[in-house]
C-alpha cells in the first residue's frame, strides 16, 4: 500500500489558527495495547505518540518498567470538506491497537471521518556496501567500479518508523465517535452519531452498515449513538450505547436485545436527558459484563440481565445540585470516560479537579485521586482526596465550589494485566503503577 | 416565579450555545444539538405550564406579556428549509398564547381549550414540523393578524433539520438580522 505522504497541505496554514497552538496538545484519547507494553495517546493537533514500556532490568529494580517516548508520529491532518463547508478537525477521537502478530504493531486511529491503520516498526539495522552508490547515497561513476561486492546488514541507531497502510474514509456523515476491533482480528466497526459501519481490515473502498438509527425525517430524531464495542471474545455480538441512556447488544446473525434502567421520576430535571446520555460503553475483560458511564454515575450490567444494571457507582454525586451551572459553562456535555482493571474486580472513571476515582467491586470501597504535577512526585504515593458536600468542611478536603471544571480527566485507560493505569489530565500525561514492595 | 424564570434562562441559552456550535470548527455536532434541544423542549414545556397555572391564578396578564411574547415567537420560528408559509400545529398552540393578550377575557379559556384539544402539545404537534393547511385549525383568527403584524418567524430562517432551532428573536438579542439558510447538518 503506498505510504502516507508527509507533506503539509496548503489548507494547513490557515485553517490552524494561533489558538490553536496549545490546544493542539490536549490529549484526547489514550490506550494500552493488548500486553501493556506499549500506550498510545492521540492529542487535538492529530499527531499519535506511543510509549514503550522499559525492560526491567536487575540493575535498576526501582525503575521498574517506565514508559518512554516510542514513536511520534501526526496520524490526521485537518482537512476541508468543500461541498458542505465544513472543517474536519484533525483531533484524534479514538485509538484501538491491534493484537501483536508479528514484529511490528499496528493501530487504529480516527478523527471524526477517517479511520487509519498504522504500522510501527522498528529498523536497528541498514544494508551497507552497495555497488553503484556510495554511503553517502551519490552514485558512484561505473568506470571506478572494479569489483563486486555483496551488501550486508550492519547496525544502526534504533529507528522506529510509523506508516499508514490503510486509510478508511468516506464512509461517515456523522462524526465518528469509536472504533473496535473484532476478536477475530479481520474486521472493526467504527461508528457515528447514527450509523455503524462494518469493515475488513484488508479492505479500504467498501464497508457494511450494520446499524443505522437515523429516522426518514430527521425532525423526528431522539437519540445518537455514543458509543460502541466488540465483544471481547465472541466475534458477532457487540453493544452500542445511546443517548437515552440504552444499550444495545446486538448479535449480527439475529436480534438485539435492550438494556435500559426504567428513569427514576423523582430526579427528573431539565437535564435528565442530558445527564442520562450515556459516554462510554466497555466490555468487561471477561465478557460476561458491561460497563456504561454516564454524567453522574458508572454502571455494571450482567449481559443476561436488561431491566436494570447490576451495580450502580456515583462518580459525583455532589454535582446533581450543580446541574444548571454545569450547563451553562458546558461541562454537562462533556465525555466521560471508564475502564476496567485486568481482572474485572475494579473500574475506573475520571471528574473534575483532575480527580479520578477507582471503586472495588469486590469490597465496595471507593477512592478519588488526583493527577497534578504537586501531588506527583515521582515514586511518591497518592493520596485519596474527598470532595466535601457538607458545611463543615476539614484540613484536606475540598469544597464543590473549590473545583476547578476546566481540569478534567475524561480519558483514562488500565493495563490489560498489571495495576498501571495512565491518565490524561488536558495536556498532560499521568502513568501511574501499583507501589513495589 | 422562579420556574419560570429558570426554564426561560435555560432556553436562552441553549439558544446561545446551537447559534454559536454552528461556527465551530468541525462543524455542527449532532449529539450535543440534540441534548441542547430537548433541554430547550423540556424548558419551553414547563416554562408554558408555568405560564399557563400563573394566568389562571392571576387575572391580570399585562405583566406577563413580554415574556410571554418570548416563548411564543421563538417556536413559531419554524423551519426555514420549508416554505416559510407552512404553519405546524405548534405554531397555532403558540398563537393561542399570543391571543390571550390581545382578547383576555375569553382568550384565556380559550387558550385553556387549546390546551385540552392539544394535550400531548410537544410529542404529537412538534412532529408534524411541515404543517400542511390541515393541520392548521381554522378556528383562529388572531393566526392571521399574527402573520401580518409579527415577521419574527421570516427572520428566523432555521437552517437544522431538528426541529426547534432558533437563532435568536427581537426579545432575545437586539438586532436579529436573516441568517441565510446553509448547508444543513447532516441534511442527507
Amino acid at each position: 500500500m503506498e505510504e502516507e505522504s508527509d507533506t503539509r497541505k496548503i489548507n494547513n496554514s490557515f485553517l490552524r489558527d494561533h489558538n490553536y497552538a496549545t490546544e493542539a496538545d490536549i490529549i484526547s484519547t489514550v490506550e494500552f495495547n493488548s500486553s501493556g507494553e506499549l500506550l498510545a495517546t492521540g492529542d487535538k493537533g492529530g499527531r499519535v505518540v506511543v510509549f514503550q514500556r522499559e525492560q526491567e532490568s536487575k540493575s535498576q529494580p526501582q525503575r521498574r518498567g517506565e514508559y518512554n517516548v516510542y514513536s511520534t508520529f501526526q496520524s490526521h491532518e485537518p482537512e476541508f470538506d468543500y461541498l458542505k463547508s465544513l472543517e474536519i478537525e484533525e483531533k484524534i477521537n479514538k485509538i484501538k491497537w491491534l493484537p501483536q502478530q508479528n514484529a511490528a504493531y499496528f493501530l487504529l486511529s480516527t478523527n471524526d471521518k477517517t479511520v487509519k491503520l498504522w504500522k510501527i516498526s522498528e529498523r536497528d539495522k541498514r544494508p551497507e556496501g552497495y555497488n553503484l552508490k556510495d554511503e553517502d547515497g551519490r552514485i558512484r561513476d561505473p568506470s571506478t567500479i572494479t569489483s563486486l561486492r555483496v551488501p550486508v546488514l550492519q547496525p544502526m541507531d534504533l529507528m522506529v518508523e510509523a506508516t499508514a497502510r490503510r486509510v478508511f474514509s468516506n464512509a461517515h456523515t456523522y462524526h465518528i465517535n469509536s472504533i473496535s476491533v473484532n476478536s477475530d482480528l479481520q474486521t472493526f466497526i467504527s461508528t457515528d452519531d447514527l450509523r455503524i459501519n462494518l469493515w475488513n481490515l484488508e479492505i479500504t473502498d467498501r464497508s457494511f452498515n450494520i446499524v443505522d438509527i437515523k429516522p426518514a425525517n430527521m425532525e423526528e430524531l431522539t437519540e445518537v449513538i455514543t458509543s460502541a464495542e466488540f465483544h471481547p471474545q465472541e466475534c458477532n455480538t457487540f453493544a452500542y450505547s445511546s443517548s437515552k441512556g440504552s444499550i444495545r447488544l446486538c448479535d449480527m446473525r439475529q436480534r438485539f436485545k435492550v438494556f435500559k434502567e426504567p428513569e427514576d421520576p423523582s430526579t427528573r430535571s431539565f437535564f435528565s436527558e442530558i445527564i442520562s446520555s450515556i459516554s462510554d460503553v466497555k466490555f468487561s475483560h471477561s465478557g460476561r459484563y458491561l460497563m456504561t458511564r454516564d454524567y453522574l454515575t458508572v454502571k455494571v450490567w450482567d449481559l443476561q440481565m436488561e431491566n436494570k444494571p447490576l451495580e450502580t457507582y456515583q462518580v459525583h454525586d455532589y454535582l446533581r445540585g450543580k446541574l444548571c451551572s454545569l450547563y451553562e459553562n458546558d461541562c454537562i456535555f462533556d465525555k466521560f470516560e471508564c475502564v476496567w482493571n485486568g481482572s474485572d474486580s475494579v473500574i475506573m472513571t475520571g471528574s473534575y479537579n483532575n480527580f479520578f476515582r477507582m471503586f472495588d467491586r469486590n469490597t465496595k470501597r471507593d477512592v478519588t485521586l488526583e493527577a497534578s504535577r504537586e501531588n506527583s512526585k515521582p515514586r511518591a504515593i497518592l493520596k485519596p482526596r474527598k470532595v466535601c458536600v457538607g458545611g463543615k468542611r476539614r484540613k484536606d478536603e475540598i469544597s464543590v465550589d473549590s473545583l476547578d471544571f476546566s481540569k478534567k480527566i475524561l480519558h483514562t485507560t488500565w493495563h490489560p494485566h498489571e495495576n498501571i493505569i495512565a491518565v490524561a489530565a488536558t495536556n498532560n500525561l499521568y502513568i501511574f503503577q501499583d507501589k513495589v514492595n | 416565579m422562579e420556574v419560570s424564570a429558570e426554564a426561560k434562562r435555560i432556553m436562552v441559552v441553549a439558544l446561545g450555545k446551537l447559534y454559536s456550535s454552528r461556527t465551530q470548527r468541525g462543524g455542527l455536532r449532532l449529539h450535543r444539538s440534540l441534548l441542547l434541544t430537548l433541554v430547550m423542549k423540556s424548558a419551553r414545556d414547563i416554562y408554558h405550564a408555568a405560564q399557563v397555572t400563573a394566568q389562571s391564578a392571576a387575572p391580570k396578564c399585562e405583566p406577563q406579556h413580554p415574556a410571554v411574547n418570548v416563548i411564543t415567537t421563538k417556536p413559531a420560528a419554524a423551519q426555514g428549509l420549508q416554505s416559510p408559509a407552512s404553519h405546524p400545529a405548534e405554531e397555532s398552540r403558540t398563537a393561542d398564547s399570543s391571543t390571550e393578550l390581545r382578547c383576555s377575557p375569553h382568550a384565556h379559556t380559550r387558550a385553556e381549550n387549546k390546551e385540552n384539544v392539544y394535550p400531548s402539545g410537544p410529542a404529537q404537534h412538534s412532529r408534524k414540523r411541515r404543517g400542511k393547511a390541515a393541520a392548521e385549525p381554522d378556528f383562529l383568527p388572531c393566526k392571521k393578524a399574527k402573520l401580518e403584524q409579527g415577521n419574527c418567524h421570516q427572520q428566523l430562517i432555521v437552517s437544522s433539520v431538528l426541529s426547534d432551532y432558533v437563532k435568536c428573536s427581537s426579545e432575545l438579542r437586539t438586532a436579529p438580522t436573516p441568517i441565510p439558510v446553509q448547508t444543513a447538518i447532516a441534511a442527507c
